[in-house]
C-alpha cells in the first residue's frame, strides 16, 4: 500500500498522534476525559463518513452499533468474565457482522427511504434491548468495582481504556484514508455520484455498499465498548441516542463529508464549540439554539463543510490535507 | 381470560388517538409528497402547537378549541417562514442538506424552546365530560380531538381536488418544471405547502395538548411515530396517513393487552422497517 | 446580493470558529457559583484572641442547570447553598485542634448527560482539587459520578440518588443521605394491611428505568410477604403519556389498590388518567409525583393520591425525637431550616431542597468529629456516624452494601381537601407522625 509514502498521511497520522498523546505525556486526567470525548466523536464521525461521504447513503442510526457493540461487550465482561481487549474486538466484530446481514437487506433502499429505515432500526433496538433480559432490560447493567482492579486499579484502567481508544481512533483513520485512496473507494463515490451509471460501468454495487456498510459499523462497535467500560455501566437510553447520531452527522457536515479530515476537524471543532458555547454566559442557555442556526448557515452557504472550502479554496493544500 | 369488554374499549380508545397522529402525519407526508423533503422539524412544531394553544389559554384566556384556530394560522406562517429561510435554497441539493436544514431548524426550535419554557411538563387543563357505553370510557376531549382530525382531513382533501390552488399544490408535487411552463409560481406554491404541512403538525400538537401533558420536546415521539405512519399509508399519501394513524393506534391500543407494554415500540419500530422493505410504497400505494 | 450573503455567511462561520478555537477553555469552564463565592472574604471570628489557623476546602459538584432534571436539580443546589450561607455565619466548621475550615462551592452544569457528569467529576478532581464532592441529582446521574469519585478515591456525599444499586458494587467513599429505593413503598404496603384486612390484591406498575426499579423489585417481595397478591406487575416507558391500554388492563385485573409510578411527569399523568377513567381501586400510592407541589395543578384527581417523600415541612423530628431515640441532635430545627428557606427563596423547601442542606450538614460533621479533612479520617468518621436531625436519622451501612443509608425513614404524604376546599398534603403514615386522617378508601 502507497499510504505510508504519501505525505498528507503522515501529516494526518502525526497530528493525530500528537494531540493523542499529549494527556499521557503530560500525565493530565482532565485532558484524558477532554480527549477521550474528542476521540470518540472523530471515531464516529469517520466511520459515519464512509457511508455517509464516500458512499452517499445518509445513515441516522449509526449510533445503533455504537450502542449495540457496546452491549455486547459489556455482556462479556460483566456477565462472563471477559477482559476489555477481547470484548472490545468480540464487540466490534459482532456489530460488523450485523451490519453485513442488514446490509444486504436495507441498502437496497435509496436516499429518504435508507435514512427513515436506519432510524427505525435504531429504534427498535433500543425498544428491544430494553426488553431483553440478558442483557439487564430497562435498567440495563453495571460493573462491579472490583473489575477495575485486574487493570491495576481503577485510575489505571481509566489510562489504558484511553490509549486503546486512540489506537482505535488512529485505525479508523487509517483505514477511511486507505479507502478513500483504494479502488474500493473509488467504487463506492462512482455509487455516490449515480448509483446506477456506476453499475453499467461494472462496480459491483451491492458488495462494495454492503462492505462499507460493515467497515462503518466495525469502529464504532469498539469504541462503545471502551465507553461504556469507562462509564461503569450502560442502560439502552445512554446507548441508543438517536440525538449523538444526529450530532455525529452534524460533525462530518461541518467539517466536510467526503474527506478524511472533514470528519477529524468537525468532531473535534464541534466538541470544543459546544463547551464554549455552554460556559460562556452570553449563550449558555442557548446554546442548542445556536448550534442549529451555525449548522444552517453551514448547509446554506460552506455545504462542502469546513475542509472542502479550504481544499476548494486553497487547491495546494490538497497535498497535505486529504 | 381477557373479556371482549377490554378488547373493545382499548380499541376504541386507540383509534380515537389514531386520528390525531393521523392528523400529524398528514402534515410530514403532504411535505414529502410535494417537494420530497423529510422535515425534520416536524416534532419541535407538533410541540409548537401544543405551547401555542397553552399559552393563549394560560395567559390569554383563549378557551383551547378557539385557540386551534391561531395555532392554524400560525402554524402556516412559520412554516413559509422555514421554507423560506432553510428550505428552498437547499432543495435541488442532496437528501442529506434538506434533512439537515430542517433539523437545525428543530435545533433552533428545541433550544429557544427550552431557554423560555423550560422542561416542566404543562397540562391545559378542561373536561368535557366522559360517555360510558358498558365497559367504554370515552373522554369528550379526545372525541372532540377525533372529529377535529377528520374534519381537518377532509378539509384537506376538498382543498387539494376542488380549488385551484390545491390543483397547483398537485400539479407541482407531480412536475415541478411542467407547472412552471403552464404559468404557476411554483416557488410560492412550494412555500405555501411547507406551510400547509407545518400547520397540520401545529394543530395535531394543539388537539395532543388538550389531553396529555407535553414539553417542548415531547414532539419527538410524535415525530416518530408520524414516520411509522407516513411509512404504513405510503410517503406522500395524506389520505393514506389517516389510514397509517388509524392502525397505529388500534396497535398501540390492543397489544398492552396480550404483551407487556414495553413491547409496543418494539413491534411498531419493527413493522416500519419491514414494510419499508417489502412495500415502500405504503399499505396504499403512494399519492 | 447572493454573493454578499455568501461572504457574510463565511465569515461568520470563520469568527465562531476562530471564537473556539482561540484559548480553547476545557470544554465546561467554571461557572462561578452565585453566592457560592464568599468563601473568599472570611466572616471575622470576634473572639478567639489568637488568630486560628484557617483552611480552604473545596467542596465540588454538578448541578443540571440544562437539559430535563433542571428543576429538581435547582432546589437541590439551593439547599446547599443554604447550608454554605449558614455555615458562613457561623464562621466556619471548627476543628477541635482551633483550625477553622472556610468552604468553597464549586459546580459545573452536567446538561442532565452522564458523558458531561465523567467529564467534569474528573475536572473537579484533578483541576480544581475539590477535596470532598457531593453527588449531581438523580440516580443516574449520581451512579455515573460514583464510578468518577471511587476511582480517584474521594469522599462523595449522594442525595437526590436513592437507587439501591449504586451501593452494591463494592464502593467504599459513596455515602448515601436519601432513603434506598428498596424501602420507597414498602411502608404504603404496611398503611393497607392496617388499614384494610380485606384488601388482597395488588397492581404494581412502574416506569421501566433503574430508580423506579430498584423500588418495586423490592416492594413486590414484601407485598407478596405481607400475604397480598400481585394481580399485576408491569413496567412502561420513560416518557409514557397515554395511559389508556395499559389502564384497560389495570381495570381487567380488578385490584384493590394500583401503588407504583416513576417521576413526575408520568406519575402525575397517570394519577390523572386514572381518575378520568375512574378506576375503582381503594388506593392508589405512586412515586415522587405526589410529593411535588405542581401535583396539586390536577385538581381532584390528585385528591387521595399517597406518596413516599424522604422529606416533609411538616416532619416532626426534634432535639426531644432524638433524645427520646437515644441519638445525639445536630443542625438546626425543622422549624430553622425552613423559615430560613422561605426567606431566601420565598417559597417552601421540598425533599430535593432538604437533601441538598442535608448533605452539606453530614459532611460537616464528619469533618468536625475526624478533627481533620483527610479523606480516610473523615470517610471512618462518616461509618461511625448515628445522629438525628432536622432531615431524620442519619446512618450508613458499613457492610456489604457500604455506605447505603439505613438509619433515615420514608413519611407518606396524602392529598386531601382542607374545610375550604384546597388542596393539603399531611403526613399520614407511620402513625406516630400523623397528621391527618387519612382517606380510605378512595370514593370514586
Amino acid at each position: 500500500m502507497s499510504m505510508w509514502r504519501s505525505i498528507s498521511w503522515w501529516f494526518t497520522l502525526i497530528v493525530l498522534l500528537g494531540a493523542g498523546l499529549w494527556p499521557i505525556a503530560s500525565g493530565s486526567a482532565t485532558g484524558r476525559e477532554d480527549m477521550f470525548l474528542i476521540l470518540m466523536l472523530v471515531t464516529l464521525a469517520s466511520s459515519l463518513n464512509i457511508l455517509l461521504g464516500y458512499t452517499g447513503y445518509v445513515n441516522f442510526g449509526h449510533i445503533v452499533f455504537f450502542g449495540l457493540g457496546g452491549y455486547i461487550g459489556f455482556y462479556l465482561m460483566h456477565r462472563q468474565g471477559w477482559s476489555l481487549g477481547p470484548a472490545m474486538i468480540a464487540g466490534g466484530l459482532a456489530t460488523a457482522a450485523l451490519a453485513l446481514v442488514l446490509g444486504t437487506i436495507i441498502l437496497r433502499l435509496r436516499g429518504a427511504y435508507f435514512a427513515l429505515a436506519t432510524i427505525g432500526i435504531n429504534e427498535a433496538v433500543r425498544a428491544f434491548v430494553a426488553n431483553f433480559e440478558p442483557f439487564g432490560g430497562a435498567t440495563g447493567m453495571s460493573l462491579n468495582f472490583a473489575v477495575y482492579q485486574a487493570y491495576g486499579g481503577a485510575a489505571q484502567a481509566l489510562w489504558i481504556a484511553y490509549g486503546v481508544l486512540l489506537a482505535v481512533t488512529l485505525l479508523t483513520v487509517g483505514i477511511s484514508f486507505a479507502v478513500k485512496h483504494s479502488k474500493f473507494g473509488l467504487g463506492l463515490m462512482a455509487i455516490r455520484e449515480d448509483e446506477d451509471a456506476a453499475l453499467v460501468l461494472g462496480v459491483r454495487g451491492p458488495r462494495a455498499k454492503t462492505l462499507a456498510y460493515a467497515l462503518s459499523a466495525l469502529f464504532p462497535g469498539m469504541v462503545g465498548v471502551l465507553f461504556f467500560f469507562k462509564n461503569g455501566n450502560i442502560e439502552p437510553g445512554d446507548a441508543f441516542r438517536l440525538h449523538l447520531s444526529i450530532e455525529t452527522l452534524v460533525m462530518v457536515m461541518l467539517g466536510g463529508q467526503g474527506t478524511v479530515w472533514g470528519p477529524i476537524l468537525g468532531a473535534a471543532l464541534y466538541e470544543r464549540l459546544r463547551g464554549y458555547l455552554l460556559t460562556s454566559p452570553l449563550f449558555k442557555s442557548l446554546h442548542l439554539a445556536f448550534a442549529g442556526m451555525l449548522l444552517l448557515l453551514i448547509i446554506l452557504f460552506v455545504p462542502a463543510g469546513v475542509i472542502g472550502w479550504l481544499r476548494a479554496r486553497f487547491p495546494a493544500i490538497r497535498r497535505v490535507i486529504p | 381470560m381477557v373479556s371482549p369488554g377490554v378488547w373493545i374499549a382499548s380499541l376504541i380508545d386507540g383509534l380515537l388517538l389514531g386520528f390525531v397522529y393521523g392528523l400529524a402525519a398528514m402534515g410530514l407526508t403532504l411535505i414529502w409528497g410535494v417537494m420530497r423533503v423529510i422535515n425534520l422539524a416536524h416534532g419541535p412544531i407538533i410541540a409548537l402547537g401544543m405551547f401555542g394553544v397553552y399559552l393563549l389559554f394560560a395567559y390569554g384566556g383563549v378557551h383551547p378549541y378557539l385557540g386551534l384556530f391561531a395555532v392554524a394560522l400560525l402554524g402556516l406562517l412559520v412554516g413559509i417562514l422555514i421554507y423560506a429561510i432553510a428550505v428552498h435554497r437547499v432543495l435541488t441539493a442532496p437528501h442529506l442538506s434538506t434533512l439537515l436544514a430542517t433539523f437545525s431548524i428543530n435545533m433552533m426550535i428545541i433550544g429557544t424552546g427550552t431557554a423560555l419554557f423550560t422542561t416542566t411538563p404543562r397540562n391545559i387543563d378542561i373536561s368535557l365530560g366522559r360517555l360510558v357505553l358498558g365497559p367504554v370510557v370515552l373522554l369528550g376531549t379526545r372525541l372532540l380531538a377525533a372529529l377535529a382530525a377528520v374534519l381537518i382531513a377532509a378539509g384537506l382533501y376538498v382543498f387539494l381536488y376542488r380549488t385551484t390552488l390545491g390543483k397547483m399544490v398537485r400539479a407541482v408535487a407531480s412536475n415541478r418544471a411542467a407547472a412552471e411552463l403552464m404559468g404557476i409560481p411554483s416557488a410560492r406554491v412550494l412555500a405555501f405547502s411547507f406551510g400547509l404541512g407545518t400547520m397540520l403538525a401545529a394543530v395535531a400538537g394543539g388537539l395532543i395538548a388538550t389531553f396529555f401533558p407535553f414539553t417542548i420536546l415531547s414532539g419527538g415521539a410524535y415525530e416518530l411515530k408520524s414516520f411509522v405512519i407516513c411509512v404504513l399509508g405510503g410517503l406522500g399519501n395524506p389520505t393514506g396517513a389517516l389510514l397509517g394513524g388509524l392502525i397505529l393506534g388500534a396497535l398501540e391500543g390492543l397489544i398492552p393487552i396480550v404483551l407487556p407494554v414495553s413491547w409496543v415500540p418494539v413491534i411498531e419500530f419493527l413493522l416500519f422497517v419491514l414494510l419499508l422493505l417489502l412495500r415502500p410504497q405504503g399499505l396504499l400505494g403512494e399519492r | 446580493m447572493m454573493r454578499w450573503m455568501k461572504m457574510s455567511g463565511i465569515l461568520v462561520i470563520l469568527a465562531m470558529l476562530a471564537a473556539c478555537a482561540a484559548p480553547t477553555p476545557p470544554a465546561p469552564t467554571a461557572t462561578p457559583a452565585g453566592p457560592a463565592q464568599p468563601a473568599a472574604q472570611p466572616s471575622p471570628t470576634p473572639a478567639a484572641s489568637p488568630t486560628p489557623a484557617v483552611k480552604k476546602i473545596v467542596l465540588g459538584f454538578t448541578a443540571s442547570q440544562t437539559g430535563k432534571l433542571t428543576k429538581e436539580s435547582k432546589e437541590q443546589v439551593q439547599g446547599l447553598q443554604l447550608w454554605l450561607e449558614d455555615l458562613q455565619r457561623a464562621g466556619g466548621i471548627r476543628l477541635p485542634d482551633g483550625t477553622v475550615i472556610q468552604v468553597e462551592l464549586k459546580f459545573y452544569d452536567d446538561e442532565s448527560t452522564k458523558e458531561r457528569v465523567q467529564q467534569l467529576y474528573v475536572k473537579l478532581i484533578n483541576e480544581d482539587k475539590a477535596d470532598f464532592l457531593i453527588s449531581p441529582y438523580s440516580s443516574g446521574l449520581a451512579d455515573a459520578a460514583a464510578v468518577i469519585a471511587e476511582q480517584y478515591g474521594k469522599i462523595m456525599i449522594t442525595t437526590g440518588a436513592a437507587s439501591d444499586s449504586t451501593y452494591e458494587k463494592g464502593y467504599q467513599h459513596i455515602f448515601q443521605i436519601y432513603t434506598p429505593a428498596s424501602r420507597y413503598l414498602t411502608g404504603a404496603i404496611d398503611f393497607l394491611k392496617k388499614l384494610d384486612p380485606n384488601a388482597r390484591r395488588i397492581a404494581i406498575v412502574y416506569e421501566n428505568e433503574k430508580f423506579s426499579t430498584d423500588v418495586v423489585n423490592a416492594a413486590k417481595p414484601y407485598a407478596e410477604s405481607q400475604g397480598f397478591e400481585v394481580v399485576l406487575f408491569e413496567g412502561y416507558e420513560t416518557g409514557t403519556t397515554d395511559f389508556g391500554p395499559f389502564i384497560n388492563k389495570i381495570m381487567a385485573a380488578r385490584p384493590d389498590a394500583i401503588i407504583g409510578g416513576g417521576h413526575f411527569q408520568d406519575g402525575s399523568t397517570l394519577a390523572k388518567q386514572l381518575f378520568e377513567k375512574k378506576v375503582p381501586v381503594k388506593m392508589i400510592a405512586l412515586l415522587v409525583a405526589p410529593a411535588v407541589p405542581e401535583f396539586a395543578q390536577l385538581g381532584d384527581a390528585a385528591v387521595g393520591v399517597i406518596g413516599p417523600s424522604q422529606w416533609e415541612p411538616g416532619a416532626r423530628y426534634s432535639p426531644d425525637s432524638a433524645k427520646a431515640a437515644g441519638l445525639p441532635w445536630y443542625g438546626p430545627t425543622v422549624d430553622q431550616f425552613v423559615s430560613a428557606y422561605k426567606a431566601k427563596y420565598g417559597y417552601e423547601p421540598g425533599y430535593h431542597a432538604a437533601g441538598g442542606y442535608a448533605a452539606g450538614l453530614v459532611l460537616q460533621k464528619a469533618i468536625e468529629e475526624a478533627g481533620s479533612i483527610e479523606t480516610e479520617k473523615v470517610k471512618a468518621a462518616l461509618e461511625k456516624m448515628d445522629l438525628m436531625t432536622f432531615y431524620g436519622r442519619i446512618k450508613f451501612d458499613t457492610g456489604k452494601a457500604h455506605g447505603k443509608q439505613i438509619g433515615h425513614e420514608m413519611v407518606y404524604l396524602q392529598w386531601q381537601k382542607d374545610a375550604s376546599g384546597n388542596l393539603i398534603r399531611p403526613i399520614i403514615w407511620p402513625e406516630a407522625a400523623q397528621a391527618a386522617k387519612p382517606i380510605y378508601p378512595l370514593s370514586r
